[in-house]
């Protein structure tokens, strides 16, 4: 993997963070190439291993976006991914993983300038460290990408 | 159920170090439900296990299986070859679990979790204990509310001193629990049985229970010899 070109995984709700990347390419604003969307439904699906399969296939990081706090389409998924998140940041480090590769937003529909404002912000930050070392798979990723 | 947890994951790999080709075997019954050793479980530490030794530069092969009950060898069985090839297992089962295993194939077990207590589910995410397995039950007496498991002293003629105004224990590690006995004379009141409080256990013969050593239970009539 180049060291440069890190790869970032957004797990995004398809009713806020996923629609907020659909307007930021609507309104033609530039965001890094590196961050790659996979769709739920809600963030409340997001399943710890989601995120630990990921860095198992090589990703450099992982940022997992629901809707703001309140406006979950599902009332609470969005919290819960949060502590979902929150539980797999503490067990990162335990496996020798920064963890902060790893990141949990808030963001609405409207925000596609905040996601691409995320996406640059933390591309930068997982640029400034050294590529997961754990690329078990490298292909994993280039084969599912659409 | 039995419910157990999950040791640390500092321990679990520790405890794997020596080995590069394992099975991590979840049980599906008790352990699953409360959320320590099933399927999930298992995919979940495979994935922890896996990252942790390709960042240590030691790649570990992990098979990630489950059984219905690890505690029973005709399910464990269909298993046999795969355990046999590794060298060594992972049992996300409980002890008893671990103990199966141990008992029928010549490769180290190696326990995931720390086999806790028989629990009740009390809401998602929270298990407590409500039997102590003692061996001699009396909660007909007690309005099926168990002092052994349920009071901190497992005082048979209870409440003692150590109940606060709110009818809460003095003993609080996990948090403030109901006095078991507080709970007894409500539950009794509830099913008109409140003479039974006036009951004077004897004291408690404990043979029955761990204090009499390892137990077996042996049903005759379901014997297969003949």
């Amino acid at each position: 993997m180049n060291t440069n070109e890190p790869k970032i995984v957004a797990f995004c709700c398809h009713y806020c963070a996923f629609a907020a990347a659909d307007l930021a390419g609507v309104l033609r604003l530039r965001y890094p190439p590196n961050v790659h969307i996979i769709r739920l439904p809600c963030t409340g699906k997001l399943d710890a291993l989601y995120i630990l399969k990921a860095f198992e296939a090589g990703a450099d990081g992982v940022m997992v976006a629901g809707c703001l706090e309140g406006s979950c389409h599902f009332i609470s998924g969005n919290l819960r991914a949060k502590k979902r998140v929150l539980a797999v940041k503490s067990l990162l480090p335990k496996l020798g993983i920064a963890p902060e590769r790893l990141e949990f937003f808030n963001l609405s529909s409207a925000q596609g300038d905040r996601f691409a404002q995320i996406a640059r912000e933390l591309t930068e930050r997982i640029k400034n460290l050294s590529p997961n070392p754990s690329p078990q798979e490298k292909g994993a990723l280039e084969g599912g990408r659409r | 159920m039995i419910v157990a947890d999950q040791k640390p994951i500092e321990e679990i790999l520790q405890m794997l170090e020596p080995y590069k080709k394992v099975l991590f075997l979840g049980c599906q019954t008790c352990v699953a439900v409360c959320m320590a050793g099933g399927e999930k479980e298992v995919g979940l530490l495979a994935a922890a296990v896996r990252l942790a030794r390709k960042q240590q530069g030691r790649p570990i092969e992990i098979i990630e299986g489950a059984v219905k009950r690890q505690c029973d060898d005709e399910f464990n069985e269909p298993w046999a070859k795969t355990i046999e090839q590794q060298e060594a297992v992972l049992s996300l089962a409980c002890g008893v679990g671990v103990n199966k295993l141990s008992e029928r194939f010549d490769v180290p077990i190696v326990p995931a979790l720390n086999t806790k207590f028989f629990g009740e589910v009390e809401r998602q995410g929270v298990w407590a204990e409500v039997c102590a397995g003692c061996g001699n039950c009396i909660l007909h007496l007690t309005g099926g509310i168990c002092p052994i498991a349920r009071c901190a002293k497992n005082l048979l003629n209870g409440p003692c001193g150590g109940v606060r105004a709110d009818g809460t224990c003095e003993v609080a590690h996990n948090g403030p629990r109901p006095c078991a006995w507080v709970m007894i004379y409500e539950r009794l009141g509830k099913l008109n049985q409140r003479q039974n409080i006036e009951n004077i256990f004897a004291a408690k013969d404990w043979s029955s229970d761990r204090h009499g050593g390892p137990r077996k239970r042996v049903r005759e009539d379901m014997l297969l010899e003949t």
